[in-house]
């Protein structure tokens, strides 16, 4: 790779990332308040739940570990789940990885600390077209971050006033399902593509009925991607 | 104001575990692919990666929840042919509050 670095710098990236996450950012919004209330209802300082936030930031694995939150704190049990439900960004990280080389290995070391669903989804998608660059990664990031800290404290400090609060009513709660429906269709490659979301849609949805717990994702997940390496012709491949 | 900055040290534990946990699932598969020699079938299959992990996280929901949520999946999925992400996206919100709606009167 001979890509200069210089492009981490691009103005234009960050401004692109700011652009390509604001309508998450807005459906991200009222997920964030309920999130803080649920945390104040198990006893969850606002401090506390925007600590949270900002070390963590994984919705899914935060809202998991204050769903069995109790008094003492179960510490071991909470991050034990957080690395399972969390074990597809692996895969992830994996794949985006092999596309971000020219960010350079310490740029890709911070940027992979914001790899959240979004943040990576919006990376490969970008990574199809053209370079997703640091600054690209940094301008979806940013906002994203600020956004789930500030939001999740405010939601925390107003608590039991918004455990009404539902984002289901107003459709907000399924931005998420419609951004990756729209990415998918983004990576589609005829027939064997199909054939891979069938895999992992399955194996996704049986797991979710027979497995407590989030181990559905990194099912659908392994199941997918074992498809598509059966499938794949070596010698066609190679090189 | 003291509530507000309320804590305790078993909770600060859980905090900090939960985040290098998470940093940890966030990096390794980057460590990975800087060692491991890609061709072939591991190729294929973190080709396949993007794919495969989208349609785990949505499956339960737009395929096992209820009508309102598959019909606003299959709505957005014919969206996603002609519009720019942040238009599917507001077709999604839309189509799936409808519906919801739509349904809940039946």
């Amino acid at each position: 790779m001979t890509i200069s670095s210089n492009t981490d710098l691009r103005p234009n990236d960050f401004a692109d990332g700011l652009r390509a996450i604001a309508p998450l950012v807005v459906a991200a919004f009222p997920i964030a308040l309920v999130f803080g209330a649920l945390a104040a209802q198990k006893g969850l300082s606002p401090f506390e739940t925007m600590l949270m936030s900002s070390v963590v930031f994984a919705g899914g694995s935060q809202f998991v570990a204050v769903d069995f939150w109790a008094d003492p704190v179960p510490w071991v049990a909470i991050t034990i789940s957080a690395l399972l439900v969390n074990i597809r960004h692996v895969l992830m990280s994996a794949s985006l990885g092999t596309k971000t080389h020219q960010m350079g290995f310490g740029k890709q070391l911070i940027a992979f600390g914001f790899l959240a669903d979004e943040i990576w989804a919006l990376s490969e998608h970008r990574a199809r077209k053209q370079d997703a660059s640091f600054a690209f990664m940094m301008g979806l990031a940013m906002p994203f971050y600020i956004n789930w800290v500030v939001m999740t404290g405010v939601g925390s400090s107003l608590g039991t006033l918004l455990a009404n609060l539902d984002p289901a009513k107003w459709g907000f709660d399924f931005a998420f399902p419609a951004i990756f429906i729209g990415l998918i269709m983004g990576f589609w490659q005829g027939q064997k593509t199909g054939i891979i979301l069938a895999a992992s849609g399955l194996a996704a949805i049986a797991c979710k009925a027979l497995v407590p717990g989030a181990w559905y994702i990194a099912a659908g997940a392994a199941a997918g991607v074992l498809v598509a390496a059966i499938l794949t012709d070596p010698e066609a491949v190679e090189g | 104001m003291e509530s507000f900055f309320h804590t305790d040290p078993l909770t600060l534990l859980a905090i900090l575990g939960m985040g290098v946990a998470t940093y940890v699932t966030r990096i390794s598969g980057l460590l990975l692919v800087r060692f491991v020699d890609l061709k072939g079938r591991t190729r294929a299959a973190l080709e396949a990666v993007p794919v495969a992990v989208l349609m785990a996280v949505i499956a339960p929901t737009v395929l096992a929840t209820g009508p309102a949520e598959t019909g606003a999946a299959i709505i957005t999925m014919l969206a996603a042919f002609r519009l720019p992400l942040l238009g599917v996206v507001a077709v999604g919100v839309v189509s799936v509050a409808v519906l919801r709606a739509a349904l809940g009167m039946l």
